[in-house]
């Protein structure tokens, strides 16, 4: 089982109450109230515990990167997993991920991955995700072209990392004369790649039909139960069994020297106003043609306030009972992931261990604590349960590296 | 469908192209806005009194099909191109409202001699040169039809209590509008340099109190049309075939009729 530290990385520096006031604390959230001071401090403080993590027995850093929003101040993720490439030594840098349809030009990320991969010796693992419907807006990227492009964008940076230059590439978003990229991956074929996602089907299918493990997000029990559903039945469809290897999850998980500390800290994981993702008008985080048509009627009452949101607005005891949020002590915590884990069967497990306001001397406890006592113990229990991960198994990168497969389809090259 | 009002589809470069058509005497083809169009308007009645009126849905707009391949405004001038020739109508007049505008433009700018008036209400497709072209994609379907309006009440009169067909509408409307008219928004950094080849006489209007285009990029289009005469309805927002439907209708008819 491959064990993760996360966090959010909040710039937790920000005026909650103007946001409150203005009613919304993403995307057109002025940026006046970015404190670069306060930046400074926390940038060097979220690197300083990644690399803390690694002293403390972390195998597996998980970073993202979203943008013009507090609820997560990390805009590039390529940066924090280069400085961790160079100065830890044997954890996993676990990119979740990088946003494929912002790029412009996915060779230079191609270029960017295989750079980080080469300085850590091929540590990195490059997950690929959508990006959030305001990371169109804030990088003006058409929301409408997204999924196409997440695809295209795929097959491009993959082909730059796998067939050898020079190439040409005349595609539908992407065109390129000369790929050629003078910075390939360490890994071969190529490092892994796994996807994360919360809501939308289509996802979980093209990951199924890529192989590619799929990260369930912080969502509850009953829901990633009902994804790997359709991920099993797909993977069956191409013509090979999924398991554990193919399942990841990531929860809110904080840990402390007491229970009181730890509920208290815990709260923090509904720091943006019971958001993910901060206050925003829906149609910056769902433009026009960014979901799935199947939702477009229920989705435009929502959006002018006639609906609820369909992601609902759990109180912190609901996601405590429902087991999207647990906390306490190595002691308590331990016996309540043996359930998600029984449950649920991932050999990825991230743990979002601190957010919001938890003081950096609480959040280094907490990872501590993870490092040393909750990561060991769920080690040992992937092993009892039969949980092994990807890196175990040896298991192939993508579906076309498959010598397992029931019957030969035409991806299978 | 009120009496006069008839309706056909037309099978143009792949997709199914609605048209709805009424009235005789000189074509008159009318563009609507990136809001979609309402089945029947005041306005299209007025025009249908003196003239044979066409309105069609944009390709991927209302009930008209939306051409997966189609990636910019200009597409939709060249479908309409071929609209005009399959339905057999020679010297048509063009009103462009809105969005609708930018086409019409893109029509006349690629076939100069093809076409009696010209008329701009509003029109989208020049980067105004004072203010911007107001952004739908960061306010909610409602806010930015009604933003259309300079009097509430106008919009009232028009959608009523907003069903939810109609935001569903409105939500296919505006995915059509991003995937043609994303990047630059609503307007084309090539056609202000062709607008110069325009042979038809060209009427432009703005609403005076118009949210959504800037009065400046009328001013650009009245300058760059060869021969255009500027005019500006009061008491109107962006909308003003919704909101001053006779007032516009009396400016478009006298000018088509005009030989």
């Amino acid at each position: 089982m491959h064990v993760m530290y996360f966090t959010e990385q909040p710039m937790s520096a920000y005026p909650a109450n103007v946001g409150l006031e203005i009613g919304h604390t993403a995307l057109m959230f002025s940026n006046k109230y970015f404190d670069p001071v306060a930046g400074s401090r926390l940038y060097n403080e979220y690197l300083e515990q990644y690399i803390y993590a690694e002293e403390q027995g972390v195998e597996g850093f998980m970073l993202n990167e979203h943008h013009n929003a507090p609820f997560c101040m990390q805009a590039k993720c390529n940066v924090f997993a280069s400085i961790l490439a160079a100065v830890t030594k044997k954890a996993k840098i676990v990119l979740l991920g990088n946003p494929l349809p912002l790029a412009e030009n996915p060779v230079r990320l191609a270029e960017e991955l295989a750079m980080i991969d080469m300085i850590s010796k091929g540590r990195l693992v490059s997950g690929f995700v959508r990006g959030g419907g305001q990371e169109q807006l804030a990088t003006g990227v058409n929301p409408a072209f997204n999924r196409e492009r997440f695809e295209e964008a795929h097959d491009l940076l993959v082909a730059a990392w796998t067939r050898q230059g020079p190439f040409r590439w005349e595609g539908t978003h992407y065109q390129h004369r000369v790929v050629n990229p003078w910075a390939v991956p360490l890994q071969k074929p190529y490092p892994r790649v796994w996807i994360p996602g919360v809501l939308s089907k289509e996802t979980i299918i093209w990951a199924a039909k890529q192989r590619y493990p799929y990260i369930a997000l912080n969502t509850s029990i009953e829901a990633t139960k009902n994804i790997w559903k359709v991920y099993d039945e797909v993977a069956r469809e191409v013509g090979y069994e999924a398991g554990p290897e193919n399942r990841g999850y990531l929860q809110q998980v904080h840990v402390s020297d007491s229970e009181e500390k730890a509920e208290k800290n815990a709260r923090q994981f509904l720091w943006m106003q019971g958001e993910f993702t901060g206050l925003a008008h829906p149609v910056w985080s769902s433009p026009s043609g960014y979901s799935s048509p199947d939702h477009r009627r229920q989705f435009v009452q929502f959006a002018v306030g006639r609906a609820e949101s369909p992601r609902g607005r759990p109180t912190f005891e609901t996601q405590v009972a429902d087991g999207r949020v647990i906390f306490g002590t190595p002691k308590t915590v331990i016996p309540k992931l043996r359930r998600v884990l029984e449950e649920t069967r991932p050999s990825i497990y991230g743990l979002w261990g601190n957010d919001g306001t938890v003081s950096n001397e609480d959040a280094r406890t907490c990872i501590r604590l993870l490092g040393q006592e909750v990561m060991p113990a769920m080690r040992e229990i992937g092993n009892e349960l039969g949980l092994k991960d990807p890196f175990q198994l040896n298991s192939p990168v993508h579906l076309r590296y498959s010598t397992d497969l029931k019957h030969m389809p035409q991806a299978a090259e | 469908m009120a009496a006069g009002w008839s309706e056909r589809e037309y099978d143009i470069a792949g997709s199914k192209l609605h048209v709805t058509r009424a009235g005789s005497g000189r074509p008159v083809l009318v563009l609507h806005h990136d809001t979609g169009s309402p089945e029947r308007l005041p306005f299209y009645d007025a025009l249908a009194e003196r003239f044979d009126v066409l309105v069609p849905h944009h390709p991927g707009y209302g009930k008209s099909e939306r051409p997966q391949w189609l990636r910019h405004p200009r597409d939709i001038a060249a479908v309409y191109q071929w609209l005009l020739a399959e339905a057999g109508v020679e010297r048509a007049s063009l009103v462009g409202l809105g969005f609708g505008g930018w086409i019409a433009a893109e029509m006349a700018a690629l076939a100069p001699r093809d076409f009696h008036r010209l008329v701009l209400v509003g029109a989208m497709g020049v980067k105004p040169p004072e203010g911007d072209i107001f952004d739908q994609a960061i306010v909610s379907y409602i806010d930015y039809a009604r933003a259309g309006f300079h009097d509430e009440a106008a919009f009232a009169r028009v959608y009523g209590e907003v069903s939810t067909d109609q935001l569903v509408e409105w939500d296919i409307c505006r995915e059509m509008s991003f995937r043609i008219a994303w990047k630059p928004y609503m307007h084309s950094q090539t056609l202000p340099h062709l607008l110069g080849g325009v042979r038809a006489p060209s009427l432009v209007v703005w609403g005076d109190q118009d949210q959504i285009v800037p009065r400046s990029a009328g001013e650009v289009y009245a300058r760059s049309l060869p021969n255009a005469r500027f005019e500006i309805v009061a008491g109107s927002g962006h909308c003003v075939d919704m909101e001053q439907p006779e007032a516009l209708a009396r400016l478009v008819t006298a000018f088509v009729a005009e030989n």
